[in-house]
């Protein structure tokens, strides 16, 4: 049976905060553009013209080939000219478009093949020219690979590296800082030296002697795994101390005396009872540490340590720019750069946000 | 004081041997090791080899080995440097000057400018210029700082006023002292701006958040009902109690520091601790990286105690003893 009365409904704290969250409109746009950007790593074997390794080395550092809608003084459909090069004086090459030739651009061309969802056989690409034509939206790199679809792919490591680190290390800290807050004492004690000796080198110096332990024989998936872990082994402790400070509180809550009461394991009070309550933190803790793993995963990319060649990531596609004269010849290797910034700035905003829409509710959590 | 401070640093030892002990298995599980790389080098003898595998002691079991380093510790020794050929000690103490001079460098940048920025924004609260200050601090926060790094150095390639990185002109030894100082600054400007831009943008939000907080007090209003004038109540009553929490995060940013230094020492080819590490891993020297993460142990301890210290002697609500 229905009730007919035209009371509003109690609105619960997580609603109140959705609601403070909603308001602020640059979050909003913020939340959007990461779906876009984990969208597009998510399709990047279909949205991208090529696949990573697809190279032809003639075009190496091809600059970023203009689209046009003109040819002929006569208005067409999207397409692009031929590209030529010659030598300089330098023997260096100096790419012109050919303008005899010209490629349409087409949608769902057909080109490299790939497995959709990693299952399905697939070789259409959401746009791209047909062959000898080549497209680089945005420039490419040494071996001629276009960056632009090399950047799809490269999202697909530099994004879940963020989450799946978080997912690793916030578990390991909601555990450790839950069990030493809740059982005070001896535990705590240990638990937390065990913490600082974590946090007492700088995080760059351990990751490095991390990543020195890894077997050189590793394939390039387990090298992404052993990257992932090593993120957060050094990110976890100051969350399990920050968490510990609010259980050490929480413990004292009569709801935890009920629950000890009615005979619940301790595991489960701390799991079901204690916890959840550190969450309003734990949510924004989550986004404002997404970006360190982001960052970290470039870092190591960068010197060389990280994902190798030919497979893609942010950082390793950068590490291209190391070389300081070439991004004079090639400004375009700087884009990784952007989508870096693009991505650590949107999870920033959104972090914050949350944190003011959710700050009423820390306040008693605290 | 002195009973805080012992205590402190007695507490940090289990710490410290708990980190060497990690750092050193690691070490010894990553794929080949140091003896292989000597042996590589025809100038070094089977001897030799020999000679350093009794001497540290390389035939025993790795726990065994450890207690040995650690002996050696206890008498000063740091070991021997197979990559530079060289006692440890005396490498890491040149590097650990240069790291102090880009890490203390971008501290005084990062300071002096977030500081004001925060007080300005605070008192401009959601004006413009607060609106201003707030956008930038966002940009720099989201700029990696190894990515400012390239970007500076490219633009100093392009303008010729900055030198390309590196510690020093190669003429540097025959300048005089003037001419040492200035070569040494303008090596310096570029790799403590690219570490610093990121600290601004933090440290002016804490800042900003902090004075707000105490601008909302009780006593700033009493101040202002007793008719003081605006600045004094700012700058001499807020001020110092919106300061007194920055002091804490002294000590982490001094550590915080050393890791953001590394990367852009690295990047910027600055003979400090942080490229010393990777080169130092990359060749698993083991008694250099062992030093190396020692150390950054060991200034993070004095960073923190110097910030505690520092905090008991500005704010007299802080007492460490009873």
């Amino acid at each position: 049976m229905k009730s007919k009365s035209k009371e509003p409904k109690p609105i619960s704290e997580f609603q109140l905060a959705l609601n403070n969250f909603k308001r602020n409109r640059l979050a909003h746009f913020c939340v959007y553009l990461l779906l876009a950007l984990y969208g597009m790593a998510v399709f990047a074997d279909f949205l991208s013209p090529y696949s990573f390794e697809n190279e032809s080395r003639q075009y190496s550092y091809s600059p970023p080939t203009p689209i046009h809608i003109i040819h002929e003084g006569k208005m067409t459909a999207p397409f692009v000219y031929g590209i030529e090069f010659h030598y300089d004086e330098n023997r260096k090459r100096v790419f012109e478009m050919d303008k005899t030739q010209k490629f349409p651009i087409q949608l769902f061309q057909t080109g490299d093949e790939y497995k959709l969802f990693g299952v399905i056989p697939c070789r259409y690409h959401f746009f791209g020219v047909p062959e000898p034509g080549r497209m680089y939206l945005m420039g490419a790199d040494s071996r001629g690979r276009d960056l632009f679809s090399r950047i799809l792919y490269g999202a697909r490591v530099s994004l879940s590296i963020g989450l799946i680190g978080v997912l690793i290390s916030f578990s390991i800290g909601l555990l450790v800082g839950g069990i030493a807050g809740y059982y005070g004492g001896g535990i705590d004690n240990i638990l937390m030296r065990i913490c600082e000796m974590f946090m007492l080198v700088p995080g760059f110096y351990l990751l490095l002697a991390l990543r020195a332990a890894v077997p050189d024989d590793f394939n390039s998936v387990q090298v992404y795994f052993a990257i992932v872990i090593i993120l957060s082994f050094i990110g976890w402790a100051s969350l399990a101390r920050i968490i510990r400070g609010m259980c050490l509180s929480l413990r004292e809550r009569e709801y935890v005396l009920a629950a000890k009461a009615i005979g619940l394991s301790d595991l489960a009070i701390i799991l079901k009872h204690i916890l959840p309550h550190t969450l309003s933190y734990s949510i924004f803790a989550v986004m404002l540490s997404i970006p360190g793993y982001i960052l970290g995963e470039s870092a190591l990319s960068l010197i060389g340590l990280g994902i190798q060649d030919p497979y893609a990531s942010w950082g390793n596609l950068l590490s291209d720019a190391m070389s300081i004269v070439r991004i004079k010849f090639a400004p375009w290797i700087l884009w990784p750069a952007f989508f870096i910034f693009l991505t650590v700035i949107c999870f920033n905003i959104i972090g914050d946000a949350l944190r003011d829409s959710l700050d009423p509710m820390l306040k008693k959590a605290a | 004081m002195f009973s805080y401070i012992l205590k402190r640093s007695l507490v940090a030892i289990p710490m410290l041997l708990g980190i060497s002990l990690l750092t050193f298995i690691l070490m010894r599980l990553s794929p080949g090791n140091f003896l292989d790389t000597i042996r590589l080098d025809p100038q070094i003898s089977e001897e030799t080899v020999d000679h350093y595998k009794t001497l540290y002691q390389l035939d025993k079991p790795v726990l065994w080995q450890f207690v040995h380093w650690i002996k050696n510790l206890l008498k000063g020794e740091l070991g021997y440097s197979f990559y530079f050929n060289v006692p440890v000690s005396r490498i890491i103490s040149d590097r650990l000057f240069n790291t102090f001079i880009l890490s203390f460098a971008s501290f005084l940048i990062t300071w002096l400018i977030a500081i004001p920025l925060g007080i300005a924004a605070a008192l401009h609260r959601n004006k413009f210029m607060d609106r201003v200050i707030q956008f930038f601090s966002y940009v720099c926060l989201s700029l990696p700082s190894f990515f400012l790094a390239m970007v500076f150095l490219f633009l100093a390639s392009q303008t010729g006023i900055l030198p390309l990185g590196g510690m020093y002109s190669p003429r540097f030894d025959d300048l005089n002292l003037l001419g040492k100082a200035t070569d040494l600054f303008l090596h310096l400007v570029i790799p403590a701006l690219a570490l610093s831009l990121g600290g601004i943008a933090s440290l002016q939000r804490i800042m900003r958040g902090n004075m707000l907080e105490v601008l909302g007090q009780q006593y700033i209003l009493s101040a202002r009902a007793k008719g003081l004038p605006e600045n004094r109540v700012v700058y001499s009553h807020a001020l110092r109690n919106a300061i007194n929490p920055l002091i804490t995060l002294l000590g982490y940013e001094f550590s915080a520091l050393l890791s953001g230094a590394a990367l852009i020492e690295i990047i910027c080819s600055w003979p400090g601790l942080g490229s010393l590490m990777l080169t130092a891993v990359r060749s698993k020297d083991i008694y250099l990286v062992m030093a190396n993460m020692l150390l950054g142990g060991v200034l993070f301890i004095i960073g923190n105690l110097l910030a505690d210290i520092l905090l008991a002697k500005v704010d007299p609500r802080i007492r460490y003893e009873k």
